[in-house]
């Protein structure tokens, strides 16, 4: 009898061969303490309750799961339920895991926070968590996103934290990652990074999808309290991969559930184009963890492309690795004109604004609706809500999206 | 034995401590990080360590990175440099270690890393984000090859831990004085001269200091407890002025930095 699927990373860190740990030492005694920590507060139950109570009182938990009735009927298939996390405070699912970490923050009597973020959603998170619990905050995000997620950048600001634009490399979310982890480097005494999803070196892929799973919790109890049964297929946007993570993590060791993971597709599938390291990547390392990563032949991390800054990162986290090659989650891409039909067809016949990360999940539950036919039931991740994206999609539509 | 075994050995009977440069390899060209290389040997650096351009590096500062990004924008293949690096070694009576990511190393194979690099007349390498707990399946392939692997101890590093580093390192230890990122400082912690001097009583290995060194005084300050020194970013700055100043006057410079830090280190 092998083990459930459920049951990594082991004590290294490993999901299967993927994940552990490869940073510079200097970061060694911080991880571990880290893991130390979560290790307690994780069996701690006064952690929890508190956590919990964030939840409920602070973001607005449970999120609901919504049936979008009329985005059914226009596909003319299966049931699609939207798990709504746009709905919690902030506007995307990035909250849950700002405040476990933000808790693990105080309980490690550090003062100071550092964050990494592409479309702002994180850094939002971490700004707002932040100002709640009285943290300093600084976030480093690539110029690129600065620009078109502005809106967000405005909120950061607003919240408190200091925004640091990085104007190294394509100036994205790989950039942004490098500049917190040089950061981290050389104030790690003091400074807890929250990572904003499940990447990064052991123990970050474990705490981020456990914080993340109460998307998944909740949706598995409400589809049992909605339509008696689970769903058929469950959908997630993947980037590095923290909503969809959160969201199959609770399906994992459900057999009957399909589970289907969405990469940016970008423009084409040429290399530089897309950033779907699991569609088109290779094993390999990237910001501390081993897994499918857009490389080139000598191990130098490519540049990827996206209209969506979420998922414009040319790694993944290791979970995905592990699930990929287990065969448990499929793993597909979803072109940017995909993405911004799927924006307008959800926006038009369900009134609901999904982020451009959330929608290339939704263009592909579309998909998933038609091809399963009726009878059946899909649950996708809401992860986000596009209001940030207004400029940036009207930029778009000028372009001929 | 590999060539750096031997080099300390005989620093060591001659009661001489190492002083080894860091140069980006193709920075700004091949043929250019040749002649460095030349000479820093040629005035007197008992080592020297060629840094492999990395797209990601996080534990290296502005100087480093921005020459990292200045050969991978020629699009720089690790092929050439490791031709090139053949041309060097032979030419050079100093060993050259490389500086090179893990992420590099796993994707040319772990074996055929070590294969190649060894056969253009490398002697070992520094993996910068492979911790001890990693290191296991390529520091088998290193021993057998008698290819050093360079362990990195920091200030935040335990003292159970460091000896346990200590115990996998071959060639030297590296022993980083700061906690942080490449880049000159204009002061070094003091307390890493105590650090190292524990250490010391403690390990055969040598130990040599390296980041943020760049100045007369941090070798004056370090050189009494180290059997060697590491100055990259303040050499990879004046390579960086190449096109502004032209390449003699910069290899001159260099000369006279590696002149000065040299005369310190033993005065």
């Amino acid at each position: 009898m092998s083990d459930p699927i459920s049951a990594v990373p082991n004590s290294s860190g490993r999901f299967g061969e993927f994940g552990g740990r490869y940073v510079p030492e200097t970061l060694t005694h911080a991880l571990d303490e880290l893991a130390e920590e979560y290790n307690q507060a994780k069996n701690d139950p006064e952690f929890q309750s508190q956590l919990s109570d964030l939840f409920n009182t602070f973001v607005g938990r449970p999120s609901p799961l919504y049936f979008a009735e009329r985005l059914t009927e226009q596909c003319g298939g299966a049931e699609i339920w939207l798990k709504r996390e746009d709905t919690n405070h902030t506007g995307a699912h990035k909250i849950n895991n700002t405040l476990g970490q933000a808790l693990l923050t105080l309980r490690m009597g550090k003062k100071r926070v550092i964050a990494e973020t592409g479309a702002g959603q994180h850094g939002v998170a971490t700004a707002t968590a932040c100002a709640r619990f009285g943290l300093e905050c600084i976030v480093y995000m690539g110029s690129e996103d600065v620009r078109r997620q502005s809106p967000n950048v405005f909120s950061m600001k607003l919240l408190g934290a200091e925004v640091r634009p990085v104007e190294s490399g394509s100036r994205t979310l790989r950039d942004a990652i490098n500049e917190a982890m040089r950061d981290w480097m050389s104030s790690v005494e003091t400074t807890h990074y929250i990572i904003g999803s499940v990447v990064g070196p052991h123990p970050f892929p474990l705490i981020v999808r456990d914080f993340q799973s109460v998307i998944g919790q909740e949706a598995r109890q409400q589809s049992l309290d909605s339509f008696g049964s689970l769903p058929d297929r469950v959908v997630a946007c993947v980037g590095g991969g923290s909503n969809a993570a959160g969201m199959f993590y609770p399906f994992v060791d459900d057999a009957e559930v399909e589970l289907l993971g969405v990469e940016a597709g970008g423009r084409s599938e040429h290399p530089g184009d897309h950033a779907s390291p699991l569609t088109f990547g290779e094993h390999g390392i990237l910001h501390g963890s081993y897994s499918y990563v857009m490389q080139d032949e000598d191990g130098q991390t490519c540049d990827v492309h996206s209209i969506s800054a979420g998922l414009d990162y040319p790694g993944v986290g290791p979970e995905h690795s592990y699930w990929k090659d287990t065969g448990r989650v499929q793993y597909t891409h979803c072109q940017d004109g995909e993405a911004m039909a799927a924006f307008d067809t959800l926006t038009r016949t369900e009134g609901i604004l999904p982020a451009l990360e959330t929608s290339h999940a939704i263009a592909k539950a579309m998909e998933s609706a038609r091809e399963l036919g009726p009878g059946k039931r899909i649950v996708v991740c809401l992860s986000g809500r596009g209001d940030k994206d207004s400029n940036e999609i009207a930029r778009l539509k000028q372009e001929g999206y | 034995m590999s060539a750096i075994d031997t080099t300390f050995e005989t620093l060591r009977s001659q009661g001489k401590k190492a002083f080894m440069p860091f140069v980006t390899a193709g920075d700004p060209n091949l043929e250019f990080t040749g002649k460095v290389l030349r000479k820093l040997v040629e005035h007197g650096a008992s080592l020297c360590e060629l840094g492999i351009p990395y797209s990601d590096p996080i534990a290296d500062g502005p100087v480093i990175q921005a020459s990292y990004t200045r050969v991978l924008d020629q699009k720089q293949k690790l092929a050439n440099i490791l031709d090139a690096a053949n041309t060097w070694t032979a030419q050079l009576s100093a060993p050259v270690v490389s500086m090179v990511s893990y992420s590099i190393i796993h994707r040319q194979g772990l074996e055929n890393y070590v294969m190649r690099a060894k056969a253009d007349g490398i002697a070992g390498a520094i993996v910068p984000d492979l911790l001890v707990e990693e290191s296991a399946a390529f520091s088998e392939i290193c021993q057998r090859e008698d290819f050093s692997l360079i362990q990195l101890v920091t200030p935040t590093t335990s003292r159970d831990r460091a000896l346990q580093i200590c115990e996998t390192s071959t060639g030297f230890l590296y022993f980083v004085s700061v906690t942080g990122i490449t880049g000159e400082r204009t002061e070094l912690p003091p307390e890493v001269v105590d650090q190292v001097g524990w250490l010391k009583e403690r390990t055969d290995l040598p130990i040599c200091i390296g980041f943020g060194i760049s100045k007369p005084e941090h070798v004056k300050m370090l050189s009494p407890v180290a059997d060697g020194l590491i100055v990259g970013s303040a050499i990879v700055r004046k390579i960086a002025e190449v096109e502004e100043k032209g390449e003699d006057t910069v290899l001159t410079e260099i000369g006279t930095l590696v002149d000065e830090l040299i005369s310190a280190m033993n005065a």
